[in-house]
């Protein structure tokens, strides 16, 4: 609908009290998603693209590929970009203007997952050596922020880079009217879940509503093999190492289960 | 002569040729355009003679006097509070029109309601700046505790609140739960969290089929189902009027839906 | 579509130029395989696609897809920007990075995507009356993930619906579409290949029409183009402006006639 209204400690307490009965505002379980839903090449523009799908929030990515010259220290590797704009488009509290660090920390986070898991082959992205390799660019747009953009996002990065193809390249232009079959080096799926704490109850994919009421979150990237590649803990109250354990395993079976969505 | 186009509950866009001919007259949300009669924007058809209207469907809350709204405190000032009304205009609730005991001059006035205090406010003015003044001094308006709030269309909240406050009351009754619906879209409300999920609901799924017919009965038999109650019959949750600002109000809300009232009455 | 005089050749100039290897100076099929020259790309469009706007669409023409979300009227800031007599349309046309023909387009606002956000809001100012709001602001946003040209055009269509959608008083629907010649032809609805056509001379024109009077509230041109060819192209342009305001008007509709659960 539109703006946010800011709850007050009241309200909060009503929330926690509801929280820690289990039941939720929308009647879903404390570690259920909404509906979740993935739509590749929903730009044929770009050289991949996805749309992510989580209740009503609804987050697009595309990927570039361009042709440049390596870093000094990785001469023989391709390198890997991720920027996210908060569109104003999706939300009344963005506004217009350079990214806010709120944009900054969800591209880094999902730059994270996908880095660390090395999910991108990047030796294969070398044209030649030191002077040529592809520099994968992924661009994450908030189309309607109903809660949880982190989760939608790293899903729509990674499903993005899943539906890529090559443009064509002759040695000396890219043509980007033409796709290849070509798709890139993708060696692993990193999924990210954010799982958040409120007062003493864990649980997943908030609304807009029970955002407010976050004391800490943390963001959990994991790969097919059950192994973490990323963690971001988020928001200012400190979590014991109990809590960080009980999230982390709750985080790697929502993880699974997202997967099951991007194998499909 | 006159041809009209269009038939009563019909949906029409803007632009869209109503009735062609001086028979006809516009009014609210159509206007003349040479010889015919448009629609001024997107909404619902409303015919009354020869006088074609439009209600509106969607679109942002705006204040109007007598209205009953629940608003958030956003400020607090030398002579009272400003509050959000869900609108492009914030109020200021004056310290006179506050309460019905007497504050003091100098007083704290946090002590009173505080910044993020949700407030049951009417609103007793609106300029044509729209500057807005909101009151507390009425039955019914107070700080609301605790709770959760919420938005709908501010359009659906006739069908939200029903005919005479009856859509609602059978909602309070059959789930035990507080709720205040304000006329700007805000609605809140308090009570077991099982049951104001079941509350939530039926809020939102009037929301979506407002302008369905037999909504009542469905919402009834879906709340019996939830609930594993009976509940007697919708009308018996009529109750008398208590604000004449009804007939104050504009009439465009109060012959709306084919089934629902016009009722500002808040009841919780 | 007849041609102009001097861009006519006949078949027999025609062959004789082919034998001799020079380039034939007419534009005989549409490069996209459309049929006709005065026919659109197929056009689709759909309203309240982003819930926690006021009012939002999305239009579809060709390979060019437009989102529009509307907020407000709200409060507008800086107040210096405030007209105490009426609110103010504020427009902000962007393409995602992503949705060039080329490389990668670096996210920010940049000189054409202003220049283009400008004339959007005079494209739709004309139908609004916002005396209600004194001192708001109606935010609308347009955002582009596909383009293959016509993409400003695709945006007007895209905010007339989601504007509607917002409830906003309006006293029509506007269409915007590109006119224009490419060679010897008059034709609507240039592609990204049309605008870029290298064998003859090309105007590219977008256009906006407000629905209840017909007015132009968008025209500008790119190219080569006589005085008659561009009297035609506006007249050509009049039929695909009533087939986008159809489709506006049935896809706001659409949405507004619910079916019970």
């Amino acid at each position: 609908m539109s703006q946010t209204f800011r709850i007050n400690e009241a309200q909060k307490k009503h929330l926690l009290d509801s929280l820690k009965k289990g039941v939720r505002f929308d009647g879903r379980k404390l570690d259920q998603h909404r509906e979740v839903s993935i739509e590749y090449s929903i730009s044929k523009s770009a050289e991949g693209s996805a749309r992510v799908r989580i209740g009503e929030t609804e987050v697009i990515a595309g990927v570039k590929l361009s042709i440049d010259k390596p870093y000094a220290d990785s001469p023989d590797e391709g390198s890997l970009m991720v920027d996210a704009q908060l569109l104003p488009l999706s939300s009344p509290e963005f506004e217009l203007g350079p990214p806010s660090i709120e944009a900054i920390e969800l591209a880094r986070v999902v730059d994270r997952g996908i880095r660390e898991a090395k999910a991108i082959d990047t030796k294969k992205l070398c044209v030649k050596e030191g002077e040529k390799v592809w520099i994968v660019s992924i661009d994450i747009c908030t189309i309607n922020n109903a809660g949880n953009l982190f989760d939608a996002s790293a899903l729509a990065a990674i499903a993005a880079l899943k539906d890529a193809r090559f443009p064509e390249y002759d040695g000396v232009s890219i043509d980007y009217k033409k796709h290849s079959d070509k798709k890139l080096p993708l060696t692993k799926i990193p999924v990210a879940v954010t799982v958040f704490k409120a007062g003493s109850t864990l649980f997943i994919d908030p609304s807009l509503y029970e955002e407010q009421v976050i004391d800490a979150r943390l963001t959990v990237t994991m790969m097919q093999n059950g192994e973490l590649c990323a963690l971001q803990k988020g928001e200012a109250k400190p979590l014991s190492i109990e809590e960080i354990n009980q999230m982390i395993d709750l985080g790697i079976s929502k993880a699974k289960e997202l997967t099951k969505h991007i194998q499909k | 002569m006159g041809k009209l186009n269009v038939k009563e509950n019909d949906i029409v866009v803007p632009g869209e040729v109503l009735a062609e001919g001086m028979d006809y007259l516009p009014s609210q949300g159509t206007y003349r355009l040479e010889d015919n009669v448009r629609a001024g924007m997107l909404g619902m058809v409303r015919i009354e003679g020869k006088v074609i209207k439009l209600m509106q469907l969607n679109g942002r809350y705006v204040p109007r006097r007598y209205d009953t709204i629940v608003c958030p405190v956003i400020d607090v000032l030398m002579s009272g509070w400003r509050v959000n009304t869900n609108s492009a205009y914030e109020a200021v609730l004056p310290i006179r029109d506050a309460s019905s005991r007497f504050i003091p001059k100098g007083a704290d006035l946090t002590k009173f309601f505080a910044l993020g205090d949700y407030l049951v406010c009417k609103i007793s003015n609106v300029t044509s700046q729209k500057l807005v003044d909101v009151s507390m001094n009425g039955p019914g308006l107070q700080k609301l505790e605790g709770g959760r709030i919420f938005e709908v269309n501010p359009h659906k909240v006739p069908r939200i609140i029903g005919k005479e406050g009856s859509m609602i009351s059978m909602i309070k009754y059959a789930t035990g739960c507080r709720i205040v619906v304000g006329q700007n879209g805000l609605v809140w409300i308090n009570g077991e969290p099982d049951k104001e999920v079941i509350a939530y609901d039926a809020i939102r799924r009037i929301e979506r089929e407002a302008t369905l017919p037999g909504l009542t009965d469905r919402i009834k038999t879906d709340l019996e189902k939830k609930l594993k109650i009976k509940i007697e019959s919708a009308q018996q949750f009529h109750e008398p009027q208590q604000q004449e600002s009804q007939a104050q109000r504009d009439d465009s809300n109060k012959d709306s839906h084919p089934e629902e009232g016009g009722s500002e009455e808040e009841q919780y | 579509m007849t041609a102009t005089k001097t861009h006519t050749l006949k078949r027999a100039d025609l062959k004789k130029s082919s034998t001799e290897g020079l380039i034939p100076m007419t534009y005989d099929k549409r490069m996209d395989g459309r049929k006709r020259f005065e026919e659109m790309r197929p056009i689709s469009a759909k309203v309240g696609i982003i819930p926690r706007a006021h009012g939002s669409a999305m239009f579809q023409i060709g390979k060019t897809i437009a989102y529009a979300a509307v907020y407000g009227p709200r409060e507008l800031h800086p107040k210096f920007m405030q007209n105490p007599k009426t609110g103010i349309l504020r427009c902000n046309y962007s393409m995602m990075p992503f949705s060039g023909s080329g490389e990668r387009v670096r996210p920010g606002s940049n000189r054409r995507a202003k220049e283009i956000s400008m004339v959007t809001e005079n494209a739709l100012a004309p139908v609004l009356d916002l005396t209600e709001f004194p001192n708001a602001v109606v935010d609308v946003f347009i955002e582009l993930p596909q383009t293959d040209a016509g993409s400003r055009c695709a945006g007007i269509c895209a905010a007339s619906m989601a504007l509607a959608d917002a409830g906003i008083p309006m006293k029509g629907l506007v269409a915007a579409v590109s006119a224009g010649r490419v060679d010897d032809k008059i034709v609507i609805d240039l592609d990204y290949n049309e605008e870029a056509y290298e064998h003859g001379p090309v105007a590219d024109i977008p256009i906006a029409m407000l629905q209840h009077t017909n007015e132009i509230s968008l025209l500008q041109m790119d190219g080569e183009i006589s005085k008659e060819q561009l009297k035609q192209a506006l007249e050509t342009a009049k039929k695909s402006m009533a087939q986008i305001f159809e489709v506006q008007t049935a896809a706001l509709k659409e949405k507004y006639n619910v079916k019970a659960r």
